[in-house]
């Protein structure tokens, strides 16, 4: 049972740490201290339970999808929108949305959680449905190895509690399937073999191996073209046009596809799904486009190799001005080891106008080695935008960056004269 | 033979396996190196249960997780003849981390198990406490300061009889106690460090290909080639946090 006086209290605390300029999660741990029960309190009231989302790449995307689709199903969902994506983010999020008496008013959470903070999460909570993306050569730094990350997945798979909704692709997050008791539900989702074959994993990438037959799906991401996906679910192909550019995006439409199924059960309504998948918009900064001077900017968020690799195949170079920036902050990792597993052949023809980022000159070295033509380099990331934005005025242009460059081109696109959202 | 007709073989020990902290960018460096060094460079995948190549003038090896070193580890056994038999000759060889672990005597896990190696290096490495990770710079008389990214939970300790590749300036290194980095024996040269190594330390990717060409056709007549953003590269590494 919630205490209605430590929500209130919480609430307060929010509401001045807001005023003060504080972080996001900081309620979230004074509530902890004085209560710890409460986000498993609020949390376990909820009739259809908690979702938990994790893995490597995909996670934010996925969960506003999922959160989107479940709405178009009568749901009333509660989030983790912050992008606190840890417990104590969740606890802060609750505190925004519950009234003064400690009801949420949602009928199911849907949260994005790290790999490591999730084990902790679902150890307290442990949730109804969950979703596990994927095993990327990402945060190695952090975690160490990637068999570490795929152990805590599977830690997160069996702690749920009905459904656990995996990707058919990637071997690490399969092999879970087969460790789980028969009390749980297991649903896939995947690729057609022909996108598969386009766009191989990390392990298939130097690998010279063949991989076993993967188990069948329920949704099936069958093609795309630009923006428009076909899926394959209900024994039906399905063509969505979508507002999502990108296969890593529209393949976790497909993820978010078969969750909401599986949760959505008799109140399944194909109708309003596919019309709130076709109006799912990106996730701040995956896939954002902008318009400078009349002309898109898209920003593309690449964070490890597989990442930086499937958008090098989503788009093509021809007719763009084309900028990468490369940031080895704590968010983006310190290890520039991942540049070398990506493949820039697909620039050589079209070369590269602008390098930039804190790492800049490694990613010119990478550049080098790949005989991929490069025009202007610089670590700042003001001078090389500004030089995009003047070498290239009639262009569309498209920035490759990690995570801290792209807050900081968001923030300098912002501040640039004619800067039109149009997505 | 003139050298068109007889291409440098460079040999990559486990790609399927042992390849995660871009070990790639060595293997590129190299094959582009050599070409631009007017050499020619074939690449030779050598993966469990495969037949040794008959020539091997460069072997390059990577890093795995402690599941990837598992696997490897008995048909390693199996090639140790041979390779020892091209150390003798003094191939040039790149190890770097879980391959540079079992170049040595053996690797301790966490668990007590013992993974033998194929004691080229005279070294045994010990599973640590806690993971080693972080940019580092450490320095070698011939190859200048060299620059990279270490990540790992063995801790490597190289007898006295052999010579460690650098010096610690900032950073673990074999066991973060003693300020020796890697070994370098003969020609062969084993190192924590990625990042990738051979690109941002051209010096080194030269001596292998220096060392594979004197050897194969008695002479190297190097290029100048231009290596302005690795300069660049190693200034920012230099600067950065650990």
């Amino acid at each position: 049972m919630v205490k209605p006086h430590i929500a209130t209290l919480g609430k307060v605390i929010r509401h001045v740490t807001r005023l003060r300029g504080g972080g996001s999660a900081f309620p979230g741990l004074v509530i902890e201290k004085i209560d710890p029960s409460f986000t498993r309190d609020v949390l376990s009231a909820l009739p259809y339970g908690v979702v938990v989302i994790s893995g490597t790449n995909g996670k934010t995307t996925t969960t506003k999808m999922t959160v989107e689709l479940l709405e178009s199903q009568g749901f009333k969902v509660f989030t983790n929108r912050t992008g606190s994506n840890f417990a104590r983010g969740v606890t802060a999020a609750i505190l925004a949305d519950i009234d003064y008496k400690g009801a949420l008013d949602a009928d199911i959470a849907v949260l994005e959680l790290d790999e490591a903070h999730a084990v902790k999460f679902v150890d307290i909570i442990p949730p109804r449905y969950s979703l596990l993306l994927n095993v990327m050569r990402d945060q190695l730094d952090r975690f160490g190895e990637i068999d570490t990350t795929a152990t805590m997945l599977a830690h997160i798979a069996h702690a749920t509690t009905r459904t656990v909704v995996l990707n058919r692709e990637d071997p690490r997050i399969v092999a879970i399937a087969d460790t789980l008791p028969d009390t749980v539900h297991v649903d896939f989702f995947g690729l057609s073999s022909e996108l598969r074959e386009q766009f191989p994993s990390d392990d298939d990438m130097r690998s010279t191996t063949k991989a076993v037959k993967p188990p069948e799906a329920d949704v099936i991401l069958k093609s795309f073209a630009g923006s428009r996906a076909v899926f394959r679910f209900d024994n039906r192909e399905i063509a969505v046009p979508l507002k999502l550019r990108g296969i890593y995006n529209i393949y976790n439409a497909a993820a978010a596809l078969t969750l909401t199924r599986t949760i959505a059960a008799e109140r399944y309504n194909k109708k309003s799904l596919l019309e709130a998948l076709g109006n799912v918009e990106p996730a701040f900064g995956r896939g954002e486009t902008v318009m400078l001077d009349g002309q898109p900017v898209e920003l593309v968020l690449v964070k490890n190799p597989s990442g930086f690799r499937l958008a090098l195949k989503s788009f093509s170079p021809k007719g763009y001005a084309t900028m990468i920036a490369i940031n080895d902050n704590y968010a983006d990792g310190r290890d520039m080891s991942w540049l070398w597993d990506v493949d820039f052949d697909s620039l050589r023809e079209a070369g590269v106008d602008v390098v930039s980022g804190i790492r800049a000159y490694d990613m010119a070295l990478r550049l080098q080695y790949d005989e991929v033509e490069l025009t202007f380099v610089d670590t700042d990331l003001e001078t090389a935008l500004s030089q995009l934005h003047t070498k290239h005025p009639d262009q569309p242009k498209r920035i490759y960056c990690t995570y801290t460059a792209m807050l900081k081109l968001r923030e300098l696109l912002g501040k640039m004269a004619n800067v039109e959202k149009v997505l | 033979m003139t050298q068109q007709q007889n291409p440098l073989t460079i040999v990559q020990l486990y790609p399927d396996d042992m390849n995660i902290y871009g070990d790639w960018g060595n293997v590129l460096t190299i094959l582009q190196r050599a070409k631009w060094h007017g050499l020619e460079a074939r690449l030779v995948n050598y993966n469990i249960g495969d037949t040794f190549p008959a020539e091997a003038d460069i072997v390059i090896g990577g890093g795995g997780q402690d599941s990837g070193q598992l696997k490897v580890q008995a048909d390693l056994q199996k090639i140790a003849p041979r390779l020892r038999e091209l150390v003798k000759n003094d191939t040039p060889m790149l190890m770097i981390c879980g391959l540079y672990q079992l170049f040595g005597r053996f690797f301790k896990t966490s668990k007590g198990e013992i993974i033998e190696g194929i004691n080229i290096f005279h070294a045994e490495t010990h599973a640590g406490p806690a993971r080693l990770i972080g940019n580092i710079v450490t320095s070698h008389d011939q190859f200048g300061d060299i620059i990279g990214y270490e990540n790992h939970s063995g801790q490597t300790f190289i007898d006295s009889d052999m010579q460690p590749l650098g010096r610690i300036i900032r950073g673990a290194g074999n066991n973060g106690q003693d300020d020796t980095e890697g070994c370098i024996y003969r020609n062969v040269i084993g190192t924590y460090l990625h990042g990738s190594l051979l690109p941002k330390n051209p010096a080194i990717a030269d001596f292998l290909i220096e060392q594979a060409a004197k050897k194969k056709f008695g002479e190297f007549a190097p290029t100048v080639i231009e290596d302005r953003f690795a300069a660049q590269a190693r200034e920012i590494a230099i600067k950065r946090p650990r």
